[in-house]
């Protein structure tokens, strides 16, 4: 069950943070104005996310419970510290794409969640691949996503020009159609009866990240 | 005061923290079943951002860039704003009972609200006096309550209509979220 492939293939599509989970989404809304930015912020989620998990689950024993979740965010603000200043220093424009982004990473919930749902509970090398698995499965939605607000707002994806810049729709590449292009694959979800946290019925994965929308589901059915 | 106004015009309806921003979404999807629980987070989110934006000023210039330790930022205003809010728990909870009733359960559910650590980094980058600091702290707090409170309005009537199936539950509020934010584009306008 903790082998590494299982691990990453949980993180990819069984598990994957952002159709299934639906966490963390204000990065994954923010900055998908282009496929290569949200490549971009996929992946150094992904760094910060497999080294605390790693790190946490290293120091599971040294933790006390009482005052784990403050210990937690000092984990993940150093490494997300790192991150800042590596990519500033040699990804400077993507670095200036992102922007405040970057830092906001320290309050995303996918991070959060996986230290206390996983990383806090299982042996160092299972909870590395934890992170890269969940990692993976978040550039890839964000990429996804990208791809296809770029696509539709401005013709291309990856820079390259697929669409002609007169049939293009900008309003895509704005805002409004981070929303629609999300409510549209998750309606598509829905349609296909895809596991996600807005159909299922277990809500478990909720209590590290307070008001996230995997808890959508418990509050759903208080009425 | 003429920029003052300014500042909060633009920061609460202008560049609307949630629907232009993106930031404090969680809360914003999650929390806006109903008016009344929507209008509570809202309060709780504009006390806390607008102390936060105070201290993280005052620590960040008087602490951080004389220590030459500005690169810590992140972490100093994580902490800050996790203590802040345990800080404003414990202090509704002594002396004002039926406040702390009303906001409580919100309250530990802000520290993860990343709207308030993007206002106290956005403070920062801007090199906003401390006025200006706490004017657009508040702004953006504001922001926020507008927009989740006319969601939780809009989603009080969605529950009475006939969803399309697939669009149940989280895709029809993304939906709305979308169109409010085109309307939002509205006041671009203003400036």
């Amino acid at each position: 069950m903790k082998t590494p492939l299982e691990r990453l293939y949980n993180g990819i599509i069984k598990e994957n943070p952002t159709f299934v989970l639906m966490l963390g989404m204000c990065p994954t809304l923010a900055v998908t104005t282009a496929a290569v930015n949200g490549l971009g912020m996929g992946l150094s989620t992904m760094v910060v996310l497999a080294l605390s998990n790693l790190m946490i689950s290293l120091l599971r024993r040294i933790i006390p419970d009482s005052v784990r979740m403050p210990a937690y965010i000092v984990i993940v603000a150093s490494f997300v510290t790192v991150v800042q200043l590596l990519m500033q220093a040699f990804v400077g424009s993507l670095y200036d794409t992102l922007g405040i982004y970057i830092p906001l990473i320290v309050v995303n919930c996918i991070i959060l969640g996986r230290a206390e749902s996983y990383a806090s509970k299982n042996p160092p090398i299972a909870s590395l691949f934890d992170g890269i698995g969940m990692g993976l499965g978040f550039t890839g939605a964000l990429t996804i996503l990208g791809a296809l607000r770029e696509l539709i707002g401005n013709g291309t994806v990856f820079g390259l020009r697929l669409i002609p810049a007169d049939f293009t729709v900008p309003i895509f590449v704005l805002a409004p159609g981070a929303f629609f292009v999300l409510a549209a694959l998750t309606a598509l979800q829905n349609k296909l009866k895809a596991p996600s946290a807005t159909n299922r019925k277990d809500k478990k994965s909720c209590t590290a990240c307070g008001g996230c929308t995997a808890c959508q589901g418990g509050e759903e059915d208080d009425r | 005061m003429n920029t003052l106004f300014w500042v909060l015009l633009s920061t609460a309806l202008i560049n609307n923290v949630v629907l232009s921003q993106f930031l404090g979404l969680c809360p914003f999807l999650g929390v806006s079943k109903q008016i009344k629980t929507a209008a509570g987070m809202g309060a709780a989110v504009i006390c806390v951002i607008t102390l936060s934006s105070a201290l993280t000023w005052l620590l960040y210039s008087f602490v951080l860039v004389p220590l030459g330790l500005a690169y810590l930022q992140t972490i100093v205003f994580i902490l800050v704003i996790a203590a802040l809010v345990q800080l404003v728990e414990m202090v509704l909870k002594r002396y004002s009972e039926g406040l702390y009733r009303a906001l409580g359960v919100y309250l530990p559910l802000i520290t993860t609200n990343c709207a308030v650590l993007g206002a106290a980094l956005t403070n920062v980058q801007n090199e906003y006096g401390f006025l200006t600091a706490v004017v657009s702290g508040f702004g953006t707090a504001l922001g926020f309550t507008v927009a989740i409170v006319i969601m939780a309005g809009v989603r009080e009537r969605i529950a009475d209509n006939d969803v399309p199936q697939a669009f149940q539950g989280m895709p029809i509020v993304l939906v709305t979220a979308g169109l409010m934010s085109i309307a939002f584009f509205g006041f671009k306008s203003l400036l």
